[in-house]
């Protein structure tokens, strides 16, 4: 425990010094894109793993953020760096909207309503063109500057995305590790014996929900200022699948499990990108594999493991 | 035309992408009421059974009724192939992992849709079903042989499969698996052979559905599950999941409603209607049209 320190040290200069390391730009991009999608399956975390919420519709709250960001700098040429919490702030709202009503529904149901928001949205994105020019999307996003500083290399975004995922990560693990976390886990586990305790489980599922949107609005805005075009296809359905599955992948609940998730599932068919054609085929062979041999996840699979070797603490084997 | 007959025949063609809708919504439904758990898969392999169905017009030797057969055969091998290999083996977790199978289900539906993209290439292609489409016009309506081809099939499958479920031992014990599975199976019910045949006959239906469906549009292409997936789902929540004769009305009410929205209110929002009736359904009838008695027509 005394060399913790040095653990993190270690950690911090090996993600400082990334950039300097690696020259290829497909694999910086790689990388900077593996951040923002660990970011939506961090907050898919808070969300499903903490309090059991099916959502199926994440990618539509990064698609609110970006079409934020990217609508407020074309059109009113505002700061990025007031956009970029703004963004946030319009996908949680709106995560309201659709929460109150929907937070009554409760596993399946809950996660068919919020699938069928997220295509609403993609939907109300095409058709109201006069201001997100429909299907040809919003080209030409700007920038963001610094100062006399333009983020423009992809040392910059990278640095920029670090910064963004570490505030995430730091974010989701003071909610999971205070007394809101505890009343949390009671409502995953139990939510009817949570209520007998007191705790105003719809106050605080709907917290979880926004809070989670919220940092889905985040990423949805890097995207934009990042790949400077988004069009309503930038957020399909399939990613909103895709980063459900990412912490199931990983290990609910776990913080670290997202992340692992979140890098097999966009690295891996990187990875194999020699085969451009199959790339997906692993994912659906590896999801489908995952699931089968390991529930828990990777994470939970990797403990099972470690539980048969470790020796049992104080005698009580540790479930 | 007259805005009656305009209103007729629109009610007609929505009735005819209707009866496809409930086809693949009872897939759908019927996997929800046994395993609790959408299958997301459904909808491409409902792809699958109208390319197989394609490759099978191509080799020249079948017409489309021996082609639908043969489609449908295979779709409902395909379908049991999926649930031993991508859901039997996480039932042995035990219960509480039906988000684990929703996981899985997600990997098959991204398999498939990759499979088809890398055999038959992302294109449209033409279904070339063969059938002289003949014209009937009377009362100032239009309505094509193919249309009514549509229509009695489905209605056909349809009593075909009420009368299997409410009249047959079969039937009877897929309706006490849905209720208690582990009751079922301490009265001796092959639990998993029951869940086979469901999901053999879900394909079977699915397939039908896009055979019907590539034949009126005469096109087939890799993500052609995804919209028929997403609007036969919605079926099968309107008409309360696990209830086989709510996914038979919703499907027909879905596509009514579609048809009747993209010509009167806006056709560019076509698909999104089902997805407005999907979240309306949820706020407030989250149990759909039919909810299912408890052991009473239920799946």
């Amino acid at each position: 425990m005394r060399l913790r320190w040095l653990y993190w040290l270690i950690g911090g200069i090996i993600l400082f010094l990334i950039p300097h390391v690696i020259s290829d730009e497909y694999w910086m991009h790689m990388i900077i894109t593996t951040g923002m999608w660990m970011m939506l399956a961090v907050s898919m975390d808070l969300i499903y793993g903490c309090t059991g919420q099916l959502n199926l519709g994440h990618a539509a709250f990064a698609a609110v953020g970006a079409y934020i960001t990217a609508l407020l700098m074309l059109r009113l040429e505002w700061s990025y760096w007031l956009a970029l919490p703004l963004s946030g702030l319009g996908a949680a709202a709106v995560s309201l909207l659709v929460g109150v009503p929907t937070m009554r529904l409760k596993g399946l149901y809950l996660g068919l309503a919020t699938l069928g928001f997220s295509e609403i949205v993609r939907l109300t994105l095409l058709m109201w063109a006069s201001v997100t020019r429909g299907p040809m999307g919003l080209p030409g996003i700007p920038l963001p500057t610094f100062g006399s500083f333009t983020f423009e290399s992809k040392t910059s975004f990278y640095y920029m995305i670090l910064a963004l995922l570490l505030f995430t990560v730091f974010c989701v693990y003071r909610i999971i590790h205070s007394r809101v976390g505890i009343a949390l886990m009671a409502i995953r586990d139990d939510e009817i014996a949570a209520r007998a305790m007191g705790i105003d489980s719809s106050r605080y599922k709907i917290l979880v929900f926004v809070v989670g949107t919220f940092f889905a609005g985040i990423a949805g805005s890097f995207y934009a200022v990042y790949v400077s075009f988004i069009s309503p296809d930038s957020f399909k359905m399939l990613d909103s699948f895709m980063i459900f599955a990412m912490p199931i992948l990983g290990g609910i609940g776990t913080l670290v499990g997202p992340l692992i998730g979140a890098l097999i599932l966009y690295v891996l068919p990187e990875a194999t990108r020699v085969f451009a054609q199959y790339r997906m085929l692993w994912v659906g062979i590896l999801l489908v594999v995952t699931m089968v041999t390991q529930p828990l996840g990777i994470l939970g699979g990797l403990e099972t493991l470690a539980g048969k070797f470790r020796r049992p603490k104080n005698g009580v084997k540790a479930e | 035309m007259q805005p009656l007959q305009q209103l007729v025949q629109q009610i007609i063609n929505g009735l005819v992408i209707g009866s496809v809708y409930s086809l693949v919504a009872l897939g759908y439904t019927m996997v929800f009421g046994i395993l609790g758990f959408i299958n997301f898969a459904h909808g491409d392999v409902f792809m699958i059974g109208t390319f197989f169905g394609l490759v099978l017009l191509g080799t020249g030797h079948f017409n489309f009724t021996a082609a639908l057969i043969g489609a449908a055969l295979l779709t409902g091998i395909a379908g049991v192939a999926i649930e031993v290999v991508a859901y039997r083996p996480v039932r042995r977790f035990g219960k509480g992992f039906e988000d684990t199978m929703l996981v899985s289900a997600i990997g098959v539906s991204i398999f498939l849709e990759t499979l088809a993209q890398i055999i038959w290439g992302t294109e449209t292609h033409a279904l070339n079903s063969g059938i002289h489409s003949v014209d009937f016009q009377f009362w100032g309506l239009n309505v094509s042989s193919i249309q009514i081809l549509i229509l009695v099939t489905g209605v056909v499958l349809m009593v075909v499969l009420h009368l299997f479920v409410t009249r047959t031992v079969t039937g009877a014990a897929m309706r006490a698996t849905a209720q208690n599975m582990l009751a079922a199976r301490l009265m001796g019910i092959g639990v998993n052979r029951i869940i086979a045949i469901t999901f053999a006959i879900g394909s079977v239906m699915a397939a039908v559905g896009g055979m019907m469906v590539g034949a009126y549009f005469d096109a087939v292409y890799p993500l052609m599950g995804w919209t028929a997936g997403i609007k036969a789902f919605t079926a099968a929540v309107l008409g309360g999941v696990g209830s086989i004769p709510g996914a038979m009305v919703a499907g027909v009410l879905i596509g009514l409603v579609e048809t009747l929205g993209s010509a009167y209110i806006s056709s560019g929002f076509r698909d999104g209607f089902a997805f407005i009736i999907l979240i309306l359904t949820l706020l407030f009838m989250p149990s759909g049209l039919f909810k299912a008695r408890k052991g009473e027509g239920k799946v």
